[in-house]
């Protein structure tokens, strides 16, 4: 496909393997942020490729992961109720909460549904006019314009049936959390090319000054990545600290402003409690008062929840890159795709299920 | 979760509220929400995530990041002879 395959060109790669090895005096630290980033890389097997002083940590960027444990037992005793149709991407079914995960309730006869998009959610609601639809509104930047357009549609056709369970969470505040951090040990950040290219990278020019730190926004394709190290390490050898973009064919320093208004239009920025990491001051969306009809969470405030972690899992220091999954004792054992323990096995692009699925595949075998 | 894929938009339909058009993915076609980029034509790719266009690809920036390793290389080969032993 075009804007794909050339990003995936073996030769390309392999000479970015070379230059970067080239330039590479000393050993760095640099986390990918996005999980759909550690899942490319874990399945080209570029880690194994690098310089083996360049270390590659894998960022807590999977919406997924880090869903609260209480926000998905919210979501299952929503989805649980009679009179609602409770619907979701797909990614979300799987995830464990304390008890059980949202597939269990639709075995059991719950009405749970996949929705492609957001709209496909605010469809339902028209077309069940005796129901209640409430969506799970979670991910990064990168989708919350498509959520906050769901909800500003469902208020233009005056939907008193629709809401979304809200779950948003934000990257900067996130990347600040990671450095602020005692056992932080990163030095230099891949930046989520998509949710850059809904926010743009204004936002990280001081956190890359403040903290010594380079990010550099990188694309998902192989070449892409090895791209985005490339100039990361370039940086860290040159000791500059500053922003730079890899990914310039989809992402402007202002980012998408269409986006950006609807996004400020519905949404404020809140603290939220992240899976593993715990609450991080102003990392999160929720939904303006002007549509706080449409909060599920209002509407459904009376769930209680009792939460408890498998105490096993060590998804948190995974998350936040001190670890790697097969350091954790469960990794593979008591804890596999299949019987997930913790979030970051669930979904492709936690970095423990990218670990189990592709580890020890080598680039060269890929397609 | 945030993963977004390029596809060529085939249609667009300019009635439709919130705007909506036709969106190739290597064949397979989904109507896709063009409302965030109001800006994108019929035959031009856009970035899709979640059945919505979140940017209008760039062509020219596009070409520079394949073009980039060459230049690179030339320099790189230049600053630094190549090692006789590899
Ligand atoms: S391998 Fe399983 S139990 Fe261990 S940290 Fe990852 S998700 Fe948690």
């Amino acid at each position: 496909m075009k804007y794909i395959d050339e990003y995936r060109n073996g030769e390309i790669a392999g000479k970015y393997l070379e230059l970067i090895s080239r330039i590479t005096t000393r050993p760095w630290r640099i986390m990918e942020i996005c999980g759909g980033q550690t899942h490319n890389i874990m399945k080209s097997g570029l880690e194994e490729l690098l310089p083996k002083n360049i270390t590659l940590l894998h960022g807590p960027g999977c919406p997924v992961c880090v869903t609260p444990i209480e926000m998905i037992d919210k979501a299952i005793a929503i989805a649980a109720r009679p009179e609602v149709i409770f619907t979701s991407f797909g990614d979300m079914l799987r995830v464990p909460g304390s008890q059980k995960d949202l597939l269990t309730v639709k075995a059991s006869g719950g009405d749970v549904r996949i929705v492609y998009s957001p709209l496909d959610a605010v469809r339902i609601a028209v077309q069940n006019p005796n129901k209640n639809i409430v969506f799970f509104g979670v991910g990064f930047e990168t989708t919350a314009p498509a959520n906050a357009m769901a909800v500003w549609q469902a208020k233009k056709l005056g939907l008193k049936n629709f809401s979304i369970l809200c779950s948003h969470v934000l990257v900067p505040p996130a990347i600040e959390a990671l450095l602020e951090s005692s056992l932080n040990s990163i030095q230099g950040f891949l930046a989520a090319g998509h949710v850059c290219t809904v926010m743009g990278y204004e936002e990280y020019i001081p956190i890359a000054s403040r903290y010594k730190c380079p990010i550099v926004v990188t694309g998902f394709e192989p070449v892409d990545i090895l791209q985005g190290i490339y100039m990361a390490v370039k940086q860290l050898e040159e000791n500059r600290y500053e922003v730079e973009n890899q990914y310039t064919r989809s992402v402007k320093k202002e980012g998408n402003l269409a986006a950006k208004k609807i996004i400020t239009d519905v949404f404020e920025v809140v603290d939220r409690k992240w899976r593993g990491i715990g609450e991080i001051p102003h990392s999160g969306f929720k939904l303006r008062k002007d549509y706080i009809v449409y909060d599920a969470e209002k509407i459904y405030h009376s769930i209680n929840i009792n939460v408890q972690e498998s105490p096993l899992c060590i998804a948190g220091r995974v998350l936040q890159g001190i670890n790697k999954p097969h350091e954790c004792t469960a990794y593979g054992s008591l804890c596999t795709p299949e019987h997930p323990l913790g979030a970051p096995m669930v979904s492709s692009e936690g970095a423990c299920a990218a670990y189990y699925r592709y580890r020890s595949i080598s680039f060269k075998e890929q397609p | 979760m945030c993963l977004a894929i390029p596809g060529k938009i085939l249609d667009i339909d300019r009635a439709s509220q919130p705007l909506m058009g036709k969106v190739s993915f290597g064949g397979i076609q989904k109507q896709i929400c063009l409302e965030l980029t109001p800006n994108a034509a019929i035959g031009e790719y856009v970035i899709v995530h979640v059945g919505f266009a979140i940017s209008k690809m760039d062509e020219t920036e596009a070409l520079e990041t394949l073009k980039l390793i060459k230049e690179i290389e030339n320099f790189g080969d230049k600053l630094d002879p190549p090692n006789p032993e590899k």
